[in-house]
C-alpha cells in the first residue's frame, strides 16, 4: 500500500465514519478554520447537506452542499483545515466555520465601521496569518477564509478548486 | 454628461403621451430624462445624496422620506433619511425614529400554533455586519405611492439593550443597530427583488439560515421558515400602480465631486409618460440578482448594480499596495482610469469606462463619482464580485426591474442603463 494511501485513509475513514453517525442526527457536519477532522462539530444546527470529499496531491476538499449553499473545507494531509470557501444566499455560520479565529473577525469587523460607517458589501481581513474576504447581499454571498502558513506550498490560494 | 433616449417604440409611446396630457422636455420626453423628471409627478420622489444624520457621516448616501403607517389607521410618521438601496429588498427603519413620531408597530405573532406568543424577528445580514429586529406589518407610502394594505418591513432595534437580544447565531460583525451605525435612519430596499430571502427562508427545515426567528416574550429565539408573502418585502411591489420596478437618476458631478447631488427616485418602468426604458441597455440578472462584470482579465460572475454602497468595489491587483483604510477603499497616488464589461444573462454587453481617485482627497464633498475600495475574489467557486456602487449612478438612469413581472417588454429581473 502506498504510503499516501496510507496517510490519507484514516482521516478518510473517519469522516466516513462521522457521516453515517451525523446521518442519524442532523446531517454532516464540518470543522472549523484551523481545526481537524477530528473535531468535526455536531452542533445540532450544522447545515443538513451532502458531502463530497476529493482528494488532490497536496490536500482534500470537502464540499457540503445543501440546496443553493456550498461550503468547502480544505484540509491538509494532516487533516487540518487551512481554508474554508463559501457560497449561497445567505451567509454560512461563520461562528463555527471560523473557530478560534472567530474574535479576530469581530474585531476586524469593528475596527471598519469604526472609521467608516454604513452597511458594506465587502470585507477584507489581510493580516500574516489570517485571511477573511467576504461579500455579498442577501440572496447572494460568498466568501474565503484561510491560515497562509498551513496553505500548501505549491498551492496558488487564489487558484483553489 | 448628459443622456437623450431615442424613442425605439415611437407610435405606442407617442399615444400614451396624448393619454397622460403630458409633454416638454426633450422629443425624449417619454423616457426618465432628466427634464422630464424635474416636473415631478405622483411616482417621483427627490433622492437627495447629503450629509445624512449619523456623527461620523459616511459620503455617498442617497436618502430619501418614507411615510409610514399603522395598517388601517391614520397613525403615520414621516422619517426622513431613509437611504436608497437597490442592494437590498425591503423596507428597515430604526424603531426610535417611528416611536418619536408615535408610531407603535407590533411585531409580527409567529402563525405556529405551538408557539403561541411568539413573534417573529429578523437578522439582516451585510458583509460584516447585521441589523436586527422585528417584523411588523406597515402601510408605506413614498411619494404620491402608497402600498395596496400593508408590507413586511423590519424595524431594527436599536434600544440600549435590544430585546429580544440578537441570538449569537445572528450577532456576526458589527451590529448597525443605531443611526449612527447605519449612517442612516433606515433602508428602502428598492432591488430586483420582492422578498428580501425568497424561497431559501421559505424551505423547512431551517438549519444554519439564521434570517428569520420566532421569539418567546422571554428566552431564547430560533430560527425558522418564513413564507415568501411573510418576508420582509420590497413595498413597490405592493403599490397599486408603478409597481415593476424602479429608476434611479443622480446628475454628473465634477471629478473633485460635489458637496450635494439632487437626483430621483422613480416608481415603475414603462408605466407612465416619466419612465419608459428608451434606449437604455438591458442586461437581465440571474436568481441571485447578479450579473458578470468582466474586469482586467477577470470574469467576475456575482457582479450587481448597488445604490446601497458608497463606493466602486472591485479587485485590481495593479491596485495592490494602495488599499487604505483598514483595507476598505482604494488610495492611488493618481487618477487612474480603468474600463471594465458588464454582461446579462441575455449576453448584452455594456462596456464603462471609469476613473478613480485617492479617497483622502475628496474633502468635505459628501457625492463622489470615482471612489472606490478593494472586494475580494473567491477562489474555489470561481466567484467574484464588482460591486458597481453609488458612483456608477452619477450621470445616469438606471432601471431596476422587479423578478418575474414585465417592465418596458423585457421580463425582470434586469438592470438597464
Amino acid at each position: 500500500m502506498n504510503r499516501r494511501l496510507m496517510r490519507t485513509l484514516p482521516s478518510t475513514a473517519l469522516l466516513a465514519a462521522l457521516l453515517s453517525c451525523n446521518l442519524l442526527m442532523s446531517g454532516p457536519a464540518h470543522a472549523a478554520l484551523g481545526g481537524t477532522v477530528d473535531s468535526i462539530s455536531t452542533d445540532s444546527s450544522a447545515l443538513r447537506g451532502q458531502l463530497r470529499s476529493t482528494g488532490f496531491v497536496d490536500y482534500d476538499v470537502h464540499q457540503i452542499t445543501s440546496g443553493p449553499m456550498v461550503v468547502n473545507e480544505y484540509t491538509t494531509r494532516a487533516g487540518q483545515v487551512f481554508a474554508i470557501t463559501w457560497h449561497g444566499p445567505v451567509p454560512p455560520d461563520l461562528q463555527q466555520l471560523l473557530g478560534t479565529y472567530f474574535p479576530r473577525f469581530q474585531s476586524a469587523a469593528a475596527a471598519a465601521h469604526q472609521n467608516n460607517p454604513g452597511l458594506h458589501r465587502v470585507f477584507t481581513l489581510a493580516q500574516p496569518d489570517l485571511v477573511i474576504r467576504s461579500a455579498g447581499h442577501l440572496r447572494a454571498f460568498g466568501g474565503i477564509a484561510y491560515l497562509p502558513a498551513l496553505v500548501p506550498s505549491d498551492l496558488a490560494i487564489d487558484q483553489l478548486q | 454628461m448628459k443622456q437623450v433616449h431615442r424613442l425605439s417604440a415611437l407610435p405606442v409611446l407617442l399615444g400614451l403621451l396624448a393619454l397622460s396630457g403630458c409633454g416638454g422636455g426633450s422629443s425624449a420626453s417619454n423616457t426618465a430624462s432628466q427634464n422630464s423628471l424635474a416636473g415631478g409627478g405622483n411616482n417621483i420622489v427627490a433622492m437627495t445624496v447629503m450629509p445624512g444624520p449619523a456623527s461620523n457621516q459616511p459620503f455617498n448616501q442617497p436618502y430619501v422620506t418614507v411615510k409610514i403607517c399603522l395598517p388601517g389607521s391614520a397613525t403615520c410618521s414621516p422619517v426622513s433619511d431613509i437611504l436608497v438601496d437597490t442592494g437590498s429588498y425591503g423596507l428597515r427603519v430604526m424603531a426610535s425614529a417611528l416611536s418619536a413620531a408615535g408610531v407603535n408597530l407590533p411585531a409580527t405573532p409567529d402563525p405556529n400554533p405551538l408557539a403561541p406568543g411568539n413573534t417573529i424577528q429578523e437578522c439582516l445580514p451585510f458583509a460584516d455586519g447585521y441589523a436586527w429586529g422585528r417584523v411588523s406589518l406597515a402601510s408605506v407610502t413614498v411619494g404620491g405611492e402608497t402600498t395596496d394594505g400593508s408590507v413586511p418591513i423590519q424595524v431594527i432595534d436599536d434600544s440600549p439593550s435590544p430585546m429580544p437580544a440578537a441570538p449569537s447565531g445572528c450577532a456576526v460583525g458589527t451590529a448597525l443597530n443605531s443611526v449612527d451605525a447605519l449612517g442612516a435612519k433606515g433602508i428602502l430596499g428598492v432591488g430586483v427583488f420582492t422578498s428580501d430571502c425568497g424561497s431559501y427562508c421559505a424551505e423547512t427545515p431551517t438549519p444554519d439560515k439564521e434570517i428569520y426567528y420566532s421569539c418567546p416574550a422571554s428566552g431564547n429565539c430560533s430560527t425558522v421558515s418564513q413564507a415568501v408573502t411573510d418576508q420582509v418585502s420590497n413595498p413597490v411591489a405592493y403599490f397599486p400602480t408603478d409597481n415593476n420596478g424602479v429608476v434611479l437618476q443622480l446628475p454628473s458631478i465634477s471629478s473633485n465631486g460635489a458637496p450635494t447631488a439632487a437626483g430621483y427616485l422613480v416608481f415603475g418602468i414603462g408605466t407612465e409618460a416619466n419612465n419608459g426604458l428608451g434606449n437604455a441597455t438591458v442586461l437581465t440578472a440571474n436568481a441571485s440578482g447578479n450579473f458578470t462584470t468582466s474586469f482586467n482579465g477577470q470574469s467576475l460572475p456575482d457582479s450587481f448594480i448597488d445604490s446601497g454602497s458608497n463606493a466602486l468595489f472591485f479587485n485590481d491587483p495593479s491596485l495592490a499596495g494602495d488599499e487604505c483604510h483598514s483595507n476598505q477603499f482604494y488610495c492611488p497616488p493618481a487618477t487612474t482610469q480603468l474600463s471594465a464589461t458588464n454582461q446579462g444573462g441575455n449576453g448584452v454587453t455594456s462596456n464603462i469606462s471609469f476613473s478613480i481617485i485617492n479617497v483622502d482627497k475628496i474633502g468635505n464633498n459628501y457625492a463622489l463619482d470615482d471612489v472606490a475600495g478593494p472586494a475580494p475574489v473567491i477562489s474555489g467557486f470561481s466567484s467574484g464580485y464588482f460591486d458597481w456602487g453609488l458612483p456608477f449612478f452619477y450621470g445616469r438612469t438606471i432601471y431596476f426591474a422587479l423578478d418575474g413581472v414585465e417592465a418596458g417588454g423585457t421580463m425582470g429581473p434586469y438592470y438597464a442603463y
